[in-house]
């Protein structure tokens, strides 16, 4: 009978639900045709992005990390592998000398080639400190651009295929949602496009290897996290969630010493081949290790919103210890922030605490490491992205946090406006019709609180940019910011520690597992 | 009615997929409809923002100009001015607008509206200043879009939506290139929702403000004037003649609003002096891809092929290629163009249409109507600029879901005329954007287009066309379509990578020659297809 009803008046209710229908021509196409359309138009944001300043554009002597990725270009393609973490008088190191692993070098020196091929004065040893030109600016962006499309984009795909297979369709028609805030993310965009570095690859790299220990590829998962790893140390901050989950996964196989060696094997052979040319002699892997760990720079830099920085307020760190108990402390806090997700994902492997232990360690890191960047939130919010259908709320806390937090460094680059145009569109794009259609979450209690911040958030930007600062204290809002922000993300990271404690309602992901087991 | 979609959501949530809402988002009302279409805009304008360091063309520096002079000159001589060359030559309603924008500019940085220590300036407030202007008067342009589709099924409203508020030629031209076509564009769909609405006297002022703005649109005035004359002045002779003069008064009314002060100052000479530059030659530049592409080939195979039989045929003394071109005749063996022809030839081809309003001055193809006679106006008119294409490509996307013949030809033509606008950035930074934008378009027309076409469609109400579309009626492009895009690709390729790399820098006009002519096909096939359903309807 009930039938029968339905057959009388079938597509009705897909037009009286506006909601629904507004991107039902394209998500009935399938998850390739929304992924096509959604990375075209996140192509188009970036090159519009790139259209603005980079960091320490015009600004001499030392300029910004445009300067420093054309360096290692520069340095990459004229000398030889051996002389790239070497200091000597063709290659000071004091003048943005390489300090990221060697697979960050030879992509510098791959884009070095490209760079000479086109425009052979940018790249060339010496004369082209500096340099910078129309051309110059755009095959640099485009290096990016090409990166981004390359690696990280299909690596999206890749993830979200695998993250949706034997889901119902009926959460389906969310996936173009997720796919749109996974590659839009203001934050890497803005410092990829805008202030110039290429966290598109290890990122990339990264959500390849998330997606591939999703679908039980644990082996090609790890090398290729290993390469993550060798591309930027940053990566580290994921490492106690990879480690963690695949060594609570290899505890419940039947032979866990194989499956431990299996992997360590894996990344063992990832690390050998990307260091080889430095293998030679326990020195001169030792001067490439030594470059990747600036600790001279001290525990934190300018006003990042880590735990450090915002309690050096009233704690004065760098007076109060030496490097070496404050490495140590640093460590420390780290590990055991760390601590309860790790244990949780030993104890119980399964694959959305998984996530959630990426974002934590991630988190932790960011709050508690030794010589964290602004920059640094951009790893955290990878896999916040990643659980945006399951917490859709805590994405947008935390980017627009993130994007915040940046605000002073982007303001020094000159990049207000792809940080208005990019926030707006983050917000635009969380709360597109038609965008995610379930479990809507009440989120009244946290209403008034958040509209508070938000007006907070708007006023100081204001300020920021309106107002001079007194003189006594000319860092003072950048401390604001910095304290706001700082609290926020200690709120979220304890949030996403109880909720990976607590066992969520079965979600798509654990009720497929369990049909696998 | 809901009372049983709800149960019926409740208990069959998990088995049926195709029913895709949540029981509590049923009741939706006109003010989500409002919600979406905010969206729609608000994305494209965080885009338009991003564009604000991109390239722009000496437009930007032509309306800088017009704020300056607008602004410290007295109305008296702002057409007879000549401090820059860029001299104003857009009717007076704009020239109000811009003096409107300049107490603002004034207010930013008073050196904008300098006259002459603004010549040229650059700053950044100028720039943001001018592109967040034109940004916020793309709102008429949404108020027009969302007025003209308000009436049409959710399902319409948002393709249209995705087809004209992310339309790519509007961000090239406005947003890139740097002009106001988008408000512009906006008042003619305003008028046009009003005439399709059975608001006649709306729709007239409408585009009579409209022709005070910019007067490239009064291609369309022998349409509107036979449509209005026998939609809106009938029922007797008295009670017609009555109407008439309403109408008359009022757009009379305007245009003395408009040209009044001109008059009052003895300028108006001046003004019509400014507004209609005939010295300027039959094509621009970089030719429009019209008929006169057509023209100028043909003369030139004729010339080669009569000096190759051994005839004497003097060269032309001017050049094509060489820009504005002055009097003498650019054609070796073909008469000579003068703007009465063009101008007769205009109205010849327009003439079709205006039959049909008068014949069957129906509410429902009035856009259609309109969108012709600017194809007109363009294949055949006098100085053409490519961008005049836009003005009937929006209007046609309003209508390109009336029936599948209508999507393909929208398909087909939209991505014609995007095409034909990439000369307009040539600089190698913007090569990505405009590629992207048209790609991101095609595919977004692509699978928006197919799947409509494709999946059910709804018997529409009876003022639209929609209810003649028929069931899964497939969306597909032919082979000669679809060659005709693949050559697209073809003559970009050989125009921008292997042109400098075998001919370097010799024959630097060749590759925007060939976007013309490729591009003159398109737009010739597109004219000869709404004329053929012109006639067809008669």
């Amino acid at each position: 009978m009930e039938k029968m009803k339905i057959r009388k008046n079938p597509p009705k209710p897909k037009f009286s639900d506006p909601d629904t229908g507004i991107w039902s021509w394209i998500v009935q196409r399938g998850t390739v045709a929304s992924f096509i359309c959604i990375s075209l138009f996140a192509l188009l944001v970036r090159v519009c992005v790139s259209l603005h300043p980079y960091s320490g554009a015009g600004n001499p002597p030392k300029y910004g990390d445009y300067e420093a990725q054309r360096h290692w270009m520069e340095i990459t393609i004229n000398l030889p592998v051996k002389e790239w973490y070497r200091n000597s008088t063709i290659n000071d190191l004091n003048y943005w000398g390489l300090d990221y692993p060697p697979l960050t070098a030879y992509q510098s020196y791959f884009h070095g080639l490209i760079l000479r091929c086109f425009d052979p004065k940018s790249v060339s040893l010496y004369t082209s400190r500096g340099y910078e030109s129309y051309i110059g600016k755009l095959l640099m962006r485009w290096t990016v651009l090409s990166s981004d499309a390359l690696i990280f984009f299909p690596a999206v795909l890749y993830f979200i295929n695998v993250y949706y297979s034997g889901k119902p369709i009926k959460e389906k028609t969310s996936v173009a949602w997720h796919i749109a805030l996974i590659l839009l993310n203001p934050c890497l965009i803005l410092i990829d496009h805008g202030h110039f570095q290429y966290n598109c690859i290890s990122l990339g790299l990264t959500v390849a290897a998330v997606a591939a220990i999703l679908s039980d590829r644990d082996v090609v998962g790890s090398v290729l996290f290993s390469l993550a790893l060798n591309h930027k140390q940053m990566s580290a901050y994921f490492a106690p969630a990879f480690f963690s989950y695949l060594l609570g996964k290899c505890l419940r196989q039947q032979n866990p010493v194989i499956e431990v060696a299996k992997l360590g094997l894996a990344v063992l052979g990832t690390f050998a081949v990307v260091w080889s040319p430095y293998l030679y002699s326990a020195e001169a892997s030792l001067e490439v290790l030594s470059r990747l760990a600036p600790f001279e720079r001290g525990i934190y830099e300018d006003y990042v919103a880590n735990f450090w920085c915002t309690t050096s307020i009233l704690v004065k760190w760098k007076r109060l210890l030496n490097m070496q108990p404050l490495k140590l402390l640093s460590l420390t806090a780290t590990i055991s922030a760390c601590l309860p997700s790790m244990i949780q994902l030993i104890w119980k492997p399964k694959k959305s605490s998984f996530l959630y232990g990426l974002l934590n360690s991630a988190l932790a890191f960011y709050l508690f490491s030794f010589q964290v960047h602004e920059k640094s939130i951009l790893l955290p919010l990878l896999p916040a992205s990643f659980l945006a259908m399951e917490k859709p709320f805590v994405l947008l806390w935390l980017t627009q946090n993130a994007l915040v937090s940046m605000f002073p460094l982007l303001t020094r680059d000159k990049l207000i406006i792809p940080y208005i145009a990019l926030h707006g569109l983050f917000i635009l794009l969380y709360h597109s019709p038609g965008g995610r259609q379930h479990k809507k979450e009440t989120q009244s209690s946290f209403g008034t609180l958040r509209l508070f911040l938000l007006s907070c958030f708007l006023v100081l930007h204001v300020v920021y940019l309106t107002i001079a600062p007194p003189r006594k204290y000319p860092f003072l809002f950048e401390a604001v910011i910095m304290l706001l922000c700082f609290s926020q993300f200690v709120v979220i990271f304890l949030y996403t520690n109880t909720k990976q404690w607590t066992p969520s309602k079965p979600s798509a992901l654990s009720t497929e597992a369990k049909k696998h087991l | 009615m809901n009372h049983r979609k709800l149960h019926h959501n409740s208990t069959t949530q998990n088995q049926n997929q195709n029913e895709q809402i949540p029981a509590a988002s049923i009741p939706k009302t006109c003010g989500n409809q409002l919600y979406h279409f905010l969206w729609f805009s608000l994305i494209a304008t965080c885009i338009k923002l991003l564009l604000i360091p991109a390239y722009h063309s000496t437009d930007f520096e032509v309306h800088r100009n017009w704020l300056a002079l607008t602004h410290s000159l007295p109305l008296s001589q702002w057409y007879s001015d000549e401090t820059s060359p860029w001299t104003l030559d857009y009717p007076p309603f704009f020239a109000y607008f811009e003096y409107f924008l300049s107490f603002f500019a004034s207010m930013l940085d008073p050196t904008i509206v300098h006259l002459s220590d603004g010549l040229n300036s650059k700053s950044h407030l100028t720039i943001l200043f001018q592109r967040v202007s034109v940004t916020l008067s793309d709102a008429v342009l949404f108020y027009g879009i969302y007025r003209i589709t308000r009436k049409l099924d959710p399902k319409q409203k948002y393709l249209i939506w995705v087809l004209a508020v992310w339309a790519p030629g509007l961000i090239i031209v406005d947003h890139l290139h740097f002009q106001y076509n988008g408000f512009l564009l906006g008042m003619l769909l305003i008028s046009l929702s009003a005439l399709e609405n059975g608001e006649d006297l709306l729709g007239g002022f409408a585009f009579a403000v409209l022709l005070c703005f910019k007067h490239l649109f009064a291609v369309a005035a022998p349409v509107y004037f036979v449509y209005l004359l026998r939609h809106y002045c009938r029922g007797g002779l008295v009670k017609g003649f009555g109407r008439l003069v309403v109408m008359g008064s009022l757009v009379v009314a305007v245009f003395a609003a408009a040209y009044g002060p001109f008059v009052y100052n003895g300028q108006i000479h001046q003004v019509l002096r400014r507004m209609f530059p005939f010295g300027r030659g039959l094509c621009h530049a970089y030719w429009a891809p019209n008929f006169w592409v057509f023209y100028i080939m043909f003369d030139k195979l004729l010339a080669f092929l009569l000096v190759k039989m051994g005839f004497h045929v003097k060269a032309p003394t001017a050049s094509f290629t060489g820009g504005l071109v002055g009097d003498s005749s650019p054609f070796a063996v073909l008469p000579t163009i003068t703007p009465l022809i063009s101008l007769v030839l205009v109205l010849l081809s327009i003439s079709p249409c205006l039959l049909k309003a008068w014949r069957d001055p129906k509410p429902s193809a009035v856009t259609r109507l309109v969108a012709y006679a600017y194809s007109c106006g363009f294949m055949f008119g006098w100085h053409v600029h490519e961008k005049a294409s836009l003005h009937f490509v929006i209007p046609l996307a309003i209508i390109a879901l009336k029936s599948v013949e209508d999507a393909k030809h929208y398909f087909f033509l939209s991505i014609v005329s995007c095409y034909s606008l990439f000369p307009l950035l040539y600089e190698a930074q913007e090569y990505p954007i405009k590629v992207l934008l048209l790609l991101l378009h095609a595919a977004l027309m692509w699978f928006g287009l197919s799947s409509y076409f494709g999946a059910y469609v709804p018997k529409g109400d009876e003022r639209s066309h929609s209810s003649a579309v028929v069931r899964n009626a497939d969306f597909v492009i032919g082979w000669f379509g679809k060659s005709y895009l693949m050559g697209m690709v073809v003559v970009e390729i050989c125009g921008q990578f292997l042109h400098p790399v075998v001919l370097g820098n010799k024959l630097p006009f060749l590759p925007l020659m060939m976007i013309s002519i490729y591009s003159g096909f398109g737009m010739m096939y597109s004219w000869i297809r709404q004329l053929r359903w012109i006639i067809g309807s008669i």
